[in-house]
């Protein structure tokens, strides 16, 4: 392969894309590991998802985290004990921006740029393409390896409603839950909120306390865990059955059993029942949703079918008149920068990785931070960018026992740490956060230097 | 199963958070030196530091803090002040344990990456064999709770006047339990030993033990006593932390 003379040769450092909470524990563990990095941020700030300040945040006023501290917090550097159980957005992005200061990573990290291609050019190498965000000239340069941190809520799913593009068809005004940030844009309106994540709960519930009414429409019926139980933020409780090995069964008959004594069954507010059994879809936790069920100013509608005459026509054949609908359906992945081959996506742009981190036929290209996990994702983005870095490191200095260890890996069932789920667009990467640490834990062991 | 990844202690029952006591010496402006953080055993404070180190670090330009253990913490609860403290402070710091508080620091190793690590006289490793073994080990560590007197702590250089003014501020907690195993370091920080063949706590032999674990030898100052940062000659052992932080700062990064 000739080198062109205008890509710069970073020779052994490690690209970054992204300086969320993934990219910046990437570049701390990489370079713990003794990699130089560049790391390419298309904002002119850290703290990715968290940082309101960006446009493309998908964070909204009254978003607090659905995970406790303990499980939330990258696993050297724990937040403050003196912070709340559930601590607000802004202490997460104070919390990410103390942590780039700590480590002193901004030195690393190049602001305001995109990265717009990453192509292998043989020998594990890469070259990568950085523009400035909104235009500019383009640059390329050569890395030893490349770890996507770019996130994967930031590209808005957006429901395909029949009537949506039909002038006059709805009165009201339709955004995405993307666009929704501040409660003012609820007061006094008659709102409908579409989607039984934690954003379409959340928003329901803010709605609740400003909108003049709320309708809430959900195509399926899902566990909504409370925040707290028996005196304790719920997870908590829930990692001690974890920590006590209890089976799964058990473990569901429990939830049950719980969600029975306090909460209740929420079809008596006319919510759908569960189509799946609990802990088998991405944990909805919310507590205040029950409260205005009870009060009714939460009013559960089924799946929307269309838009006609200026109102919302519901699959029971009701129409309603929001002023405000907000679609609350979620965010797709996106790899713009890598042909879908390198990831072995599937038509439907989901890429096939081991551990959700590793692609299969490119050992020095790896992404960290796409998981869905039934805990915090910082602490597993933190293990798996430990786990990239123990990864380049061996194949540096002992390509024969990585490639030993690849060999060995590649025979691990696939799905040992992925949870059972129902079926849908959103679950593939859904993990079960003991099992996942159990399968990356497995793989550094397989890594530690020979004794 | 290692509880490195799968922490169900902290996840199931986090230590109860406290106000903590925090002294400082600080260097003017924004330096370019990590921060220091000085960590005792139960029986000290923060003060034992505050004395001389603290002020003599910040003046070779390196801004020091130094906690105070909590009153009736256990290994755990001490180890999660350290790492709480340690993260807040602007940059990654550099952790200083002495006796107990080394075994606190060489715990907290294995949950924050310092940017370097010093033992100063540590706590010998295996309690345990004190216990079956009282006969030639120290009068003092059988009875569950000790009392230090002055020619444990200093050396005869020091004036007994001063030394019972420091026994006095002391407190009587009782020994932290110091944990078989050890834990690794995340991150890979450097590390030195420091302590005195004349330690009449630590024997010389824990303190080779100590280093020969993190694979070197420990750096000796003849002639001092336990409490390596209140006896005479304290400026030795501190100025020579200092020098080889400063060496081991310039290697690496
Ligand atoms: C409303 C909401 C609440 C949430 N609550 C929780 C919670 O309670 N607990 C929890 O653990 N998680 C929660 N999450 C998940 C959250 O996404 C993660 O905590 C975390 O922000 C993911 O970090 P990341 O670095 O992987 O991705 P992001 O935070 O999305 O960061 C990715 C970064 O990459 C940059 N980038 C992307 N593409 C490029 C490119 N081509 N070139 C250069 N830069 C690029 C982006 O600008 C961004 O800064 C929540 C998410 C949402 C939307
Ligand atoms: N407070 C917090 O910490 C917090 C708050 C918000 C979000 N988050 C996190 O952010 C991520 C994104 O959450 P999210 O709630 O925005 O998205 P999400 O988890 O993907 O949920 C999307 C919801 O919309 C529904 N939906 C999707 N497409 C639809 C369609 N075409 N028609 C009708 N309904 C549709 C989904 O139903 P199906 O079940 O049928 O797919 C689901 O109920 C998650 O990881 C979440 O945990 C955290």
């Amino acid at each position: 392969m000739h080198d062109t003379p205008d890509i710069a040769d970073r020779r052994d450092a490690v690209c970054v894309i992204g300086a969320g909470a993934s990219g910046l524990a990437a570049i701390k563990n990489l370079r713990e590991h003794g990699f130089a990095v560049d790391c390419y941020e298309r904002e002119t700030s850290v703290g990715g998802a968290w940082n309101w300040r960006h446009d493309r945040s998908p964070v909204y006023a009254a978003t607090h985290l659905i995970s406790s501290r303990p499980l939330a917090e990258f696993p050297d550097f724990p937040m403050p004990d003196s912070w709340p159980d559930y601590p607000h957005h802004s202490q997460l992005l104070s919390y990410l921006e103390r942590y780039a200061k700590h480590f002193g990573l901004a030195d690393a990290i190049w602001f305001g740029t995109e990265v717009v291609s990453c192509v292998p050019v043989g020998d594990g190498r890469w070259d990568v393409t950085t523009q400035s965000t909104g235009g500019g000239s383009s640059r390329v340069q050569r890395y030893a390896a490349v770890v996507a941190a770019n996130g994967h809520n930031w590209a808005p799913a957006k429901p395909e409603i029949p009537g949506a593009d039909t002038p006059g068809a709805l009165r009201g005004t339709v955004i995405h839950s993307a666009q929704y940030k501040d409660p003012a844009q609820l007061r006094n309106r008659k709102v409908l909120v579409i989607g039984g994540g934690n954003t379409g709960c959340d928003l329901a519930v803010e709605a609740a306390q400003q909108a003049t009414t709320v309708w809430h429409s959900t195509r399926r019926g899902y566990w909504y865990a409370p925040k707290y139980v028996l005196g304790r933020p719920a997870d908590q409780v829930n990692e001690r059955l974890r920590q006590w090995r209890l089976p799964l069964r058990l473990r569901q008959w429990l939830y049950r059993r719980t969600l029975a004594l306090t909460t209740g069954d929420l079809t008596r507010f006319g919510m759908p029942a569960p189509d799946h059994r609990p802990y088998e879809s991405h944990p909805v936790v919310n507590s205040q949703l029950p409260y205005y069920l009870g009060h009714g100013r939460i009013k559960p509608v089924p799946d929307v079918t269309r838009y006609a005459d200026g109102k919302v026509e519901l699959a029971d054949g009701r129409r309603i008149d929001p002023d405000l609908v907000i679609t609350a359906t979620g965010y797709l992945p996106r790899f713009e920068f890598l042909d879908p081959d390198l990831l072995d996506s599937d038509p439907d742009g989901r890429p096939d990785l081991h551990l959700h981190a590793f692609a299969r036929k490119h050992p020095t290209l790896a992404v960290v931070g796409l998981l869905q996990p039934d805990s915090g994702l910082l602490p597993l983005a933190h293990w798996q960018s430990v786990a990239v870095a123990r990864w380049l490191r061996l194949r540096r200095e002992d390509p024969v026992r990585a490639a030993a260890v690849q060999q060995k890996e590649s025979a691990r069932p696939v799905r040992s740490w992925a949870r059972r789920h129902v079926p849908g667009r959103r679950h593939w990467f859904e993990v079960d956060h003991v099992d996942y640490l159990k399968a990356v834990d497995g793989l550094l062991h397989e890594m530690e230097p020979a004794k | 199963m290692s509880d490195r990844l799968l922490r169900f202690d902290d996840w199931t029952s986090p230590v109860p958070p406290v106000e903590r006591e925090v002294v400082s010496r600080l260097v003017e402006g924004e330096g370019d030196q990590p921060p220091l953080l000085f960590v005792c055993g139960p029986r000290h404070g923060a003060w034992a530091f505050a004395e001389r180190w603290l002020g003599h670090a910040a003046q070779r330009g390196f801004p020091a803090y130094a906690l105070t253990p909590r009153d009736r913490g256990d290994l755990r609860a001490h180890v999660h002040d350290v790492v709480q403290v340690a993260a807040s402070l602007p940059k990654q710091a550099v952790l200083i344990g002495h006796g107990e508080g080394a075994t606190v620091v060489a715990r907290a190793l294995g949950r924050y990456p310092a940017r370097a690590a010093v033992l100063a006289a540590p706590a010998p490793s295996r309690w345990a064999s004190f216990k079956t073994n009282p006969v030639g080990t120290l009068p003092a560590l059988f009875a569950g709770k000790w009392r230090f007197n002055r020619r444990q702590l200093f050396s005869t250089a020091l004036p007994a006047d001063e030394a019972d003014a420091y026994l006095e501020r002391m407190s009587f907690a009782p020994r932290l339990t110091n944990p078989k195993s050890r834990a690794t370091p995340v991150g890979n920080p450097p590390l030195l030993v420091v302590g005195s063949p004349d330690d009449r706590i630590v024997p010389r032999k824990s303190l080779d033990e100590t280093a020969a674990r993190y694979g070197g030898a420990p750096l000796l100052f003849p002639g001092m006593g336990h409490d390596l940062m209140l006896d005479a000659g304290w400026a030795e052992p501190i100025d020579a932390v200092l020098d080889w932080l400063t060496k081991e700062l310039s290697a690496t990064r």
